[in-house]
């Protein structure tokens, strides 16, 4: 069995030979390129499935890597691959989600202009995503960083004949950028410093409290915390997330819900023992901006009239949660709400996609009664939806109410209250966008239906571990054989304490779960009945605060203005050094080259050579003027050069010889 | 009578037919130079003739070709100054001076 | 032999006389402005010549000079010359204006050709009275040794007279091309 764990590799490679190979032959195929990449994650999925079943039973703990350059006798940069408990969850998470995701795409992008481009470049996302969660060090999480930022950038602007779609994606991906400038610095800070880029030896080190990086760590984990916020859209690089709903919906549901977004809490996670231990300071600033992301962002899906940006806000918040979560010391939390949330958010964004799918329109203001249309969407969606709010016994229940308890014992008492604050918001954002989807009577156009078979079948595939999977971590319980989920996290070089509750906490549960119901009663009061307009329905107004919901709290004019203010000089500095230091030092070369041409042209040329060649001809012309009095026509003439010859040849010959 | 005597007078002869030759403007005067140059040969060779004393009297056989063709060639001369006296409507050599440069 | 033994024979006498003719004749023959002149110095000139010929025993060929070239020759030089309608008067313009090359290349001739003549033969006694060449003999090497060349030479004649008529045709006008091709 240790054969799954060796060859772990190939999941990383698989991906991006499926890229490879639809970019070649995919528009030959009948699904245009879609079987390859399904057969990819299927072929990974295996993988993935073994080593999963394998962590749960015995734990897994292997790194391979191949030394690929170094400098000098110090750095060293190797590429390969790590398996243990947090890589696995992911591989497990990246894989079966994204399968479920490209077969449901198979019949969202049917019929669709670029279909192999498609599946080409979410193949690409999928294999740099595995990169990411793979890497040994931080080298390699890069390269999988910026390969996922690249597809990302790809598949948000896949729609380019419309413009804005195209700027969606250049701000996706420069707001990444800009996280990812702190991202790039602290890995270089961190790994000159301890003299590898390797995460085993950067846990090592910082558990055994090294005297060298603990002066850069704070620095460092600041710089990597910056680059996660970009990556995992907290505020304020928040701006992005929402106008990438641009690109296909398959996309929102893999990217921008389950995996890309979480590659930031990811790397928190691996590098926990740096937060841990050297960079304590880092980590209230941690918890405060993922506790404003948290609500703040959250208020946001209360005014959008997308299906799917309120999604997308959704999507923030809740990554909100995971970064607190993580920031406050609750590893397991963090990372046990981002596994289920993955699978409740991919299952609602695809159920959106069935909705944008039969109705052709993404605005709510389309939609209603589409309940009794399309019964499958209906039944998962609400899972999804319940799973999110945090009701009993779906699985953000438990991944919820596991980030309360961390919150709570670790001693952040105000950001858990905002935490049930924000549970309230959710449970109410969420009543509203289904009851104004799923309930009343349908308000577009044309009759809409059921989606196909292909695409209801991975949403009940992910309804399924929407209902189920928080049974992995009940605190207190611990299944036979297999232990639960912080058992399996804490699979690693330096092993991760127990950061799980003994037992359930059944006040906080109570109050969580409370305020839930509550947001879900509130919200069905005020949007559950039904109107003749969707905007009668949607009419409930807080005034002062929901027109500045509305202006997104104004951060997206601050960033655009911020951009604006800063490029302008910029450019017109590169413009003046091109126009006068550039251009002058070409046109100065041209002038001189000019002058050079002159004189040789008027010199050289002028006089020198065309000085022989008319010299040439003026000596022949004058040999011709003076030869041709040898040939008069006269008789006489050349009687007398025959006698002179003659007499000449008379003397010769008499005389001389 | 030495031979030095005949030689010196044919070359005399001959000297002013090349004078004659040379000067003359008209063809026909020019053909008269050229007779009085063949006639100084033929004095040359009918001195040497009667030096030798030859058993055939080759000189004097020579002589007489070169009579011959003399005036075989003063006919053919003369009927050639003719067709260019109808052409040229004159008879002076200035004006045939169109084989030039 | 020195010039007195030299001139103490008669038929150096004679040789003068007749070489003083030859040479005046030749050269009015070159410098006479008038052409009928030229033509009749020339006469003179051959006649002197042929009694050169007689002093070297060479009867034959004096005779034949005299009616081939004197007779024939010169006639036909007359007509050519009445023919192109030379002036038979004076004629100023008989000479080139320049004379020098001529001249210079004339004396030259005659320098070079004395120089070597002197140079390259002794002053053999040449016997003026003895016995003149025979006819006979002259005809046997003609038609003996030299037969080639004698009909080589006739060939040579024929082809001037057949030449000569050729080239002197007159062309043919339009009227008689007509006639000619009618028939």
């Amino acid at each position: 069995m240790s054969f799954f764990v060796d060859t772990a590799g190939i999941m990383l490679v698989t991906p991006l030979m499926a890229f490879l190979a639809i970019l070649a032959v995919g528009k030959r195929m009948k699904h245009k390129g879609g079987e390859i990449a399904v057969a990819a994650l299927a072929v990974n999925l295996v993988w993935a499935t073994v080593l999963f079943v394998m962590n749960m039973t015995e734990g897994v703990l292997d790194q391979t890597t191949f030394e690929i350059a170094r400098i000098g006798s110090g750095l060293v940069f190797e590429l390969g691959w790590v398996v243990d408990g947090l890589s696995i969850m992911m591989f497990f998470l990246v894989n079966l989600v994204g399968l479920l995701v490209f077969i449901y795409a198979l019949g969202y992008m049917h019929g669709d202009v670029r279909v192999p481009w498609f599946f080409a470049a979410f193949s690409l996302f999928a294999g740099s995503m595995l990169i990411l969660v793979g890497a040994p060090n931080l080298v390699q999480l890069i390269i999988g960083w910026e390969g996922v930022g690249l597809a990302s950038y790809f598949l948000i602007g896949f729609y380019w004949d419309d413009l804005d779609n195209v700027k969606a994606g250049n701000k996706a991906f420069l707001t990444n950028k800009v996280g990812d400038v702190g991202l790039v610095l602290g890995a270089i800070i961190l790994g000159v410093t301890i003299g590898t880029f390797d995460f085993a030896s950067l846990a090592e080190a910082a558990t055994e409290h090294a005297e060298a990086l603990g002066a850069v760590a704070v620095v460092g984990g600041l710089l990597l915390f910056f680059g996660a916020m970009g990556k995992s859209a907290q505020f304020p690089l928040h701006i992005w997330l929402p106008d990438a709903m641009a690109g296909p919906t398959p996309v929102s549901a893999l990217m921008h819900a389950a995996t890309m977004v979480t590659a930031g809490i990811y790397l928190m996670a691996r590098v926990f023992p740096l937060f841990e231990n050297l960079a304590e300071e880092v980590r209230p600033l941690m918890v405060a901006i993922g506790a404003i992301t948290l609500f703040a962002i959250g208020l946001l899906a209360l005014v959008a009239n997308d299906i799917k940006k309120v999604l997308a806000y959704s999507t923030v918040s809740q990554l909100g949660y995971m970064m607190t979560a993580v920031a406050a010391g609750g590893y397991t939390a963090g990372l046990f709400h981002l596994f289920t949330h993955a699978f409740f958010k991919a299952l609602l964004f695809l159920g959106a996609g069935a909705v944008i799918h039969a109705v052709h329109s993404n605005d709510l203001s389309d939609m209603g009664g589409l309940r009794k249309h399309m019964p499958t969407t209906y039944w998962t969606f609400l899972v999804g939806s319940l799973a999110l709010a945090g009701i009993f016994p779906f699985s953000g229940f438990w991944s919820k109410d596991e980030i309360l308890a961390t919150l709570g014992t670790e001693g952040y008492t105000a950001v858990m209250w905002i935490a049930i604050a924000g549970a309230f918001v959710t449970a109410f954002y969420m009543t509203r966008c289904v009851a104004l989807t799923f309930f009343g009577t349908f308000k577009g156009h044309g009759t809409p239906h059921e989606a196909p078979r292909v695409m209801t079948g991975p949403l009940i595939g992910l309804a399924i571990p929407s209902i189920l999977f928080g049974a992995a971590n009940i605190p207190g319980v611990d299944w036979p054989g297999i232990g639960n989920f912080t058992d399996w996290l804490g699979v690693r070089v330096v092993a991760m304490g127990d950061h799980h509750a003994e037992g359930i906490d059944y006040a906080l549960a109570g109050i969580g779960l409370g305020a839930a119901l509550a947001g879900i009663a509130i919200g069905w009061l005020i949007y559950g009945k039904d109107r003749s307009t969707q905007e009668g329905r949607d009419s409930f107004e807080v005034p002062g605060l929901f027109p500045l919901l509305r202006r997104k709290y104004y951060v997206d004019d601050v960033a655009l203005g911020l951009v604006g203010a800063t490029s302008g000089p910029v450019a017109r500095f590169v413009d003046w050094t091109n126009t006068y230091i550039l251009d002058g030092i070409v046109n100065a070369v041209g002038g001189a080259t000019k002058f050079l041409g002159g004189i040789v042209y008027n010199g050289v040329d002028q006089i020198g050579v065309d000085g022989i060649f008319n010299g040439l001809s003026a000596a022949a012309d004058g040999a011709g003027s003076v030869l041709r009095r040898l040939q008069t026509g006269r008789v006489q003439q050349y009687a007398s050069g025959f006698v002179g010859g003659v007499l000449i040849l008379v003397v010769l010959f008499v005389f001389v010889i | 009578m030495i031979v030095h005597q005949f030689l010196i007078l044919a070359a005399a002869l001959f000297a002013m037919g090349v004078y004659g030759l040379l000067v003359r403007r008209n063809i026909v005067l020019i053909l008269l130079s050229v007779e009085l140059m063949l006639n100084a040969v033929n004095i040359n060779l009918i001195a040497f003739e009667s030096m030798l004393a030859t058993p055939q009297a080759i000189g004097q056989v020579f002589a007489i070709f070169v009579i011959t063709v003399a005036a075989a060639e003063v006919g053919i001369g003369l009927a050639i100054v003719l067709m260019i006296f109808r052409n040229r409507r004159s008879a002076n050599v200035d004006d045939l001076n169109l084989m030039r440069w | 032999m020195t010039f007195t033994d030299w001139i103490g024979e008669p038929v150096n006498w004679v040789f003068t006389a007749i070489g003083l003719v030859v040479l005046f004749a030749g050269l009015r023959v070159v410098t006479a402005k008038n052409v009928v002149h030229s033509a009749l110095y020339l006469v003179g000139a051959l006649g002197g010549t042929a009694g050169l010929f007689v002093l070297l025993s060479a009867e034959f060929v004096a005779w034949v000079l005299v009616l081939v070239y004197i007779g024939a020759v010169i006639v036909l030089f007359l007509f050519g010359i009445m023919i192109t309608r030379a002036p038979t008067g004076l004629d100023e313009g008989l000479d080139a204006e320049k004379k020098v090359w001529p001249v210079a290349l004339s004396v030259a001739v005659f320098v070079a050709m004395a120089w070597s003549s002197i140079e390259s033969f002794e002053p053999t006694v040449l016997l003026g009275t003895g016995e003149a060449t025979s006819t006979e003999l002259v005809g046997e090497s003609l038609l003996g040794r030299f037969v080639i060349p004698f009909e080589v030479v006739s060939f040579v004649l024929l082809a001037a007279l057949v030449g000569g008529i050729t080239i002197a045709r007159r062309d043919l006008t339009p009227v008689e091309e007509e006639e000619r091709a009618a028939v």
